[in-house]
């Protein structure tokens, strides 16, 4: 078995509000082993973004990563504690970029309106010259320049001479998230992080990313951590999926045990409540009862216990059940299958 | 249903925008947002208006609707005493007794209701503004208004922030319905929601459907959101529309490329499902500078040299099913659903 | 349960559902204790200003050549550990050289604060006549009270303040009301109507914000006639002042106006049918109504600053009419001040109360702000 790149452990996020706390991420675990693509989907308020932010340590106050490890593998280096290192410190910011790089949901909010794309795809190669390119005179000018254009041709961007210099407002939704993943790929990273990069974008032109990536995640072997809320999608691009519902890990394993096996109640549900052109239609969809509860007003014992169909009477609303086995490399966090396992509140 | 008489019939249907420039802004292009769309909605039946960003759809409902003036065309549209009124030209002054007949669901839940207003004085705006003083009246009409929509009374004097997306929208639906409209226009009523929310509030639109006899023209850009509700379906592109039919029909037999290409890129949740290897080429065509002949041929996997130069009409290619193509009688393109459909949540 | 009748709000969620934005407002403003303690004291100067001849001592206008450039006889609030307010007495000296009096503050006899006293007679909120004052010596005349001194005519300072805070704290309110209709009825013109009304509003607050204000109020205040009365005086001053001072507030309303016509909400109201009045009182105005409230009084001490520097200057508000800027008057020249530093206490009034405005704006916008919601 492989070394994963990236080991989550038992990551927790708080928020310190004037209004109260909120445990926006609560104890989750997973390994990404390298080369695979491991998808995190959930709805809003369940903690996949947040966890985004951990990895990269860019939580915003009044949040904090108030436990749990984050271990990265660089190479054959020992692995990293994220967790430990500064956000602003040096070594952190050699990993940011390099190491680790971001694809983000709004690629129009993610570049600069007054440089050109290739001026920013530039810098990142410049910044982390020292990581790609260990040894050898320094990259000049045009170097910099041609390489940026290999690299736009490489990801699908027509004309790419001339697109190095358009700008991002210049560029249409599909070539901007494009250029972004250039920019995130230019340095090589082991890990490339995907929050919802095709949510902005027409269905047709995702696509056509969504084969992009995984061209590229062949190609190159990067493993991708893919932050989503469409099942769809997941379907498509990820190996292993990790199902977050309220800071917490609901279910995880490959993603056939989950479409095709799904074991915990909210896992089940979700998947049946998505209309699909495969299903009758005009037939009244099955729901999950109730709404999201307000991250403030998070339910005692298991979060998803007020609206579960399967809760067990005096259980599932005293004590948090704890993400156990289900299966081979299945696991979930419900005391339909591990009554006595609960985690310590 | 053909027996039933229209309610809605848009007839050529143009909306452009002048592109200016210059410190004299001077018109130096036009932008075609609506570009000769027809179509009519029966009584009582749902219209799925589908396309990507760009495609118009938007504009159409909004035209539809007069919140903008189309710039030239017809919205002939049933009145409840039974004339035939083109809304089209009509003066602010002239559309206000109108209004009531036709509603609108926005798609931003968060925008879409007055936040310093209570749910009872946003439920009960049309009301009010159409003539029902009676505050107890109003009261009464409201809270059944929210019964239907699944929302207890009691919150009638609460405000939208207290309430979730799933619930805010739910809300905007029974304003909508306050003055028992004939036309209910969907904008995108799903797209902001979550997945669990969206299943509650497509159920919510199915059973008002059927209760309340609802004529509903409903706009999205998610395909299985439209199979769900439709009874007919018209995809556009680029301001055209490309394809007209039943929902059955349009899923079974796409007649256009475009459709059947959408189709193939809606990402199914089922890791055995062929993943879209065969995905469009190129880039949603801009509307300020289409192509010549049909706007598709760039990305058009069946193109031929007529495709580059001619525009293609709108035809009928079978009773019902209208396409914009040059080559819809060869093509047999593939749709979806070619298995008995699944009742829902039968998988496992 | 009948829906006639709102629901009790029985928990906090249920008490922020049903609080009104203006309820969510004050709960945020409470948080600020600064805010909060010139709010107070901004409380208090209006209460002044409601009667301001109940807390005077004398008659402001009461001239007493004799007793020119007495000090301040300071209050202290405790006899011993008794608290029984006093101040000390002042005597006056016959100075052999100039022949003028002169005062000295004389601690060993001690005057008795009384409240509620007797003393010039005045009109209680214009309508009931009456003599009972909050402060005072004893009603014949012979104990001098004068907590802030006299000026060199012999005047009360103390009553005079109390006057000046009137006109003065008015005047900033009233102008700052005259801009705010003004700004909101224009920049609402010019942001929800657009063209040409727009292009000529726009012209017209581009126009009156280049040009110089000071040589402006200068000119127009001069143009007064001389022979009006205080009041026209007054009036015309708050006119004067509204007029220049609404522009800024004018291209705000406008901007706002700008991005509510965009909204939902405000296209949901026209599909239902509203008037376009209606769209603007009941849909766009309350939803900035706050912000510009919050605006506004920040707005204030920029118009108490102008009128107290224009009546400083002899060309606003004029004797024998009172103001703080007509009481500063007297404290132009150097040799004054020199001899009667408390001639200058108006001065420190004018900052308390243009800090306390600030503060209570800062507060204001910091709770109204849009962006939390």
């Amino acid at each position: 078995m492989t070394t994963p790149v990236l080991q989550v452990k038992d990551l927790r996020v708080h928020f310190f509000l004037d209004e109260g706390l909120v445990r926006a991420v609560d104890g989750v675990s997973f390994d990404v082993h390298p080369g695979q693509v491991v998808g995190i989907v959930g709805e809003s308020g369940c903690g996949k973004s947040v966890t985004m932010k951990a990895i990269l340590q860019i939580v915003e106050p009044p949040g904090r990563i108030v436990g749990g490890q984050i271990l990265f593998q660089k190479d054959s280096a020992p692995a990293v504690d994220l967790t430990r290192l500064s956000p602003r410190g040096a070594e952190l910011r050699a990993i940011r970029g390099a190491e680790i790089a971001l694809i983000p949901q709004e690629p129009m909010a993610a570049f600069s309106p007054v440089h050109s794309v290739g001026e920013q795809v530039i810098e990142a190669l410049r910044l982390h010259e020292r990581q790609w390119r260990p040894s050898g005179p320094r990259l000049s000018r045009g170097e910099a320049r041609s390489m940026t254009v290999d690299l736009f041709r490489s990801v699908g961007i027509s004309m790419p001479d001339e697109r190095v210099d358009a700008y991002s407002w210049q560029l249409s939704g599909g070539l901007r998230q494009r250029a972004m993943i250039a920019m995130a790929l230019s340095c090589r990273p082991r890990l490339l992080i995907a929050d919802e990069p095709t949510t902005a974008i027409d269905v047709t032109t995702q696509a056509q990313i969504l084969n992009l990536l995984r061209d590229l995640q062949r190609r190159h072997g990067t493993a991708i951590v893919f932050i989503t809320h469409d099942l769809g999608v997941i379907a498509q691009m990820a190996r292993y999926v990790v199902v977050m519902y309220l800071g917490r890990v609901m279910e995880q394993g490959s993603v056939e045990q989950i479409f095709h096996a799904p074991k915990h109640p909210y896992t089940r549900a979700l998947l049946k409540s998505i209309p699909s052109v495969n299903v009758a239609p005009r037939t009244l969809l099955p729901t999950i009862a109730g709404s999201i509860p307000h991250p403030l007003g998070r339910p005692r014992g298991c979060p998803f216990h007020p609206r579960c169909p399967d809760a067990i009477h005096g259980l599932c609303a005293e004590r948090v059940p704890a993400l156990r086995p289900v299966g081979p490399t299945q696991l979930a966090s419900c005391f339909l299958y591990n009554r006595d396992e609960a985690v310590e509140p | 249903m053909s027996g039933t008489p229209w309610l809605l019939e848009v007839r050529r249907l143009r909306k452009s925008f002048a592109i200016r420039r210059g410190w004299n802004r001077k018109v130096v292009g036009v932008v075609s947002a609506v570009d000769d769309v027809s179509f009519t909605i029966r009584e009582g039946e749902t219209l799925g208006l589908v396309g990507e960003s760009g495609c118009g759809k938007t504009t159409t409902a909004r035209c539809i609707l007069r919140a903008i003036k189309p710039t030239s065309g017809e919205v002939l549209f049933r009145t409840a005493d039974g004339r035939v009124v083109d809304l089209a030209p009509l003066s602010r002054r002239e559309l206000r007794p109108l209004r009531p007949q036709i509603q609108m669901v926005f798609q931003d839940p968060f925008g879409s209701l007055n936040p310093r207003m209570t749910i009872f004085d946003n439920v009960g705006e049309p009301l009010l503004v159409n003539g029902l003083r009676d505050r107890r009246m109003r009261l009464d009409r409201v809270a059944d208004l929210l019964e239907l929509t699944g929302l207890r009374p009691e919150h009638m004097h609460r405000f939208p922030h207290a309430f979730s997306g799933g619930q805010r929208q739910r809300i905007g639906i029974a304003r909508a319905l306050a003055t028992e409209p004939r036309l209910v226009v969907a904008d995108e009523p799903v797209s902001a929601l979550d997945v669990s929310v969206q299943a509650q509030v497509l159920n919510l639109f199915l059973e008002l459907r059927t209760r309340l006899h609802l004529t509903l023209l409903f706009v999205a850009h998610d395909l299985s959101v439209v199979k769900h509700l439709s009874d007919r379906v018209a995809v556009m592109y680029v301001g055209q529309l490309v394809e007209l039919a039943t929902a059955e029909a349009i899923f079974r037999h796409p007649r256009h490329p475009y459709t059947a290409a959408l189709m193939r890129a809606m990402p199914v949740p089922d890791p055995h499902a062929p993943s879209g290897d065969v995905a469009l080429a190129g880039e949603v065509a801009n509307p300020a500078d289409p192509p010549p002949g049909c706007y598709f041929h760039p990305r058009c996997p069946f193109v031929t040299e007529v495709c580059r130069t001619e525009r293609p009409p709108l035809r009928a290619i079978d009773a019902g099913h209208l396409v914009r193509c040059h080559r819809a009688e060869e093509l047999a393109l593939t749709g979806v659903g070619a298995e008995p459909p699944r009742a829902p949540g039968t998988a496992w | 349960m009948s829906v006639l009748a709102p629901a009790v709000p029985v928990t906090a969620e249920d008490r922020v559902s049903v609080a009104s934005n203006w309820q969510l407002v004050w709960w945020r403003f409470r948080k600020h204790r600064l805010a909060l303690v010139s709010a107070l004291v901004l409380l208090v100067l209006y209460v002044t200003v409601l009667c301001p001849d109940f807390f005077s001592t004398q008659d402001p206008e009461a001239t007493e050549a004799r007793l020119a450039f007495i000090p301040i006889q300071r209050l202290h609030v405790f006899d011993g550990l008794r608290p029984s307010p006093w101040v000390p007495d002042v005597a006056g000296k016959r100075n052999p050289t100039t022949l003028r009096m002169e005062w000295r503050v004389d601690e060993s006899r001690k005057i008795p604060v009384r409240f509620f006293v007797t003393g010039y007679p005045y009109r209680l909120l214009g309508v009931v006549s009456t003599r009972i004052h909050l402060l005072g010596a004893s009603a014949d005349g012979r104990e001098r009270l004068h907590l802030l001194g006299t000026d060199r005519l012999g005047r009360d300072q103390w009553s005079r303040l109390v006057h000046g805070t009137r006109t003065s704290m008015t005047i900033g309110l009233t102008a700052v009301t005259f801009s705010v209709i003004l700004g909101v009825l224009l920049g609402g013109i010019s942001g929800y109507y657009g063209g040409p009304a727009d292009a000529v509003i726009q012209r017209l607050i581009e126009l009156l914000q280049s040009l110089p204000t000071i040589p402006i109020w200068l000119a127009l205040t001069a143009a007064l006639p001389r022979d009006w009365s205080p009041q026209q005086v007054f009036f015309a001053i708050t006119v004067i002042l509204s007029l220049v001072g609404w522009t800024t507030l004018g291209r705000e309303v406008r901007g706002r106006f700008l991005a509510l016509r965009e909204e939902d909400f405000v296209l949901a109201a026209e599909l239902a049918g509203a008037s376009q009045r209606r769209i603007i009182v009941r849909h766009m105005v309350p939803t900035f109504l706050s912000h510009i409230i919050a605006t506004s009084t920040l707005a204030i001490p920029a118009m108490i600053i102008n009128e107290t520097s224009l009546s400083f200057l002899g060309l606003g508000i004029r004797p024998p009419a009172i103001s703080w800027g007509v009481l500063l008057q007297e404290a132009q020249n150097i040799q004054t001040v020199a001899l009667a530093p408390w001639l200058l206490v108006p001065g420190a009034v004018v900052i308390l109360s243009v800090l306390a405005f600030n503060l209570v704006g800062d507060g204001l916008r910091d709770a109204a702000d849009p962006y939390s919601q």
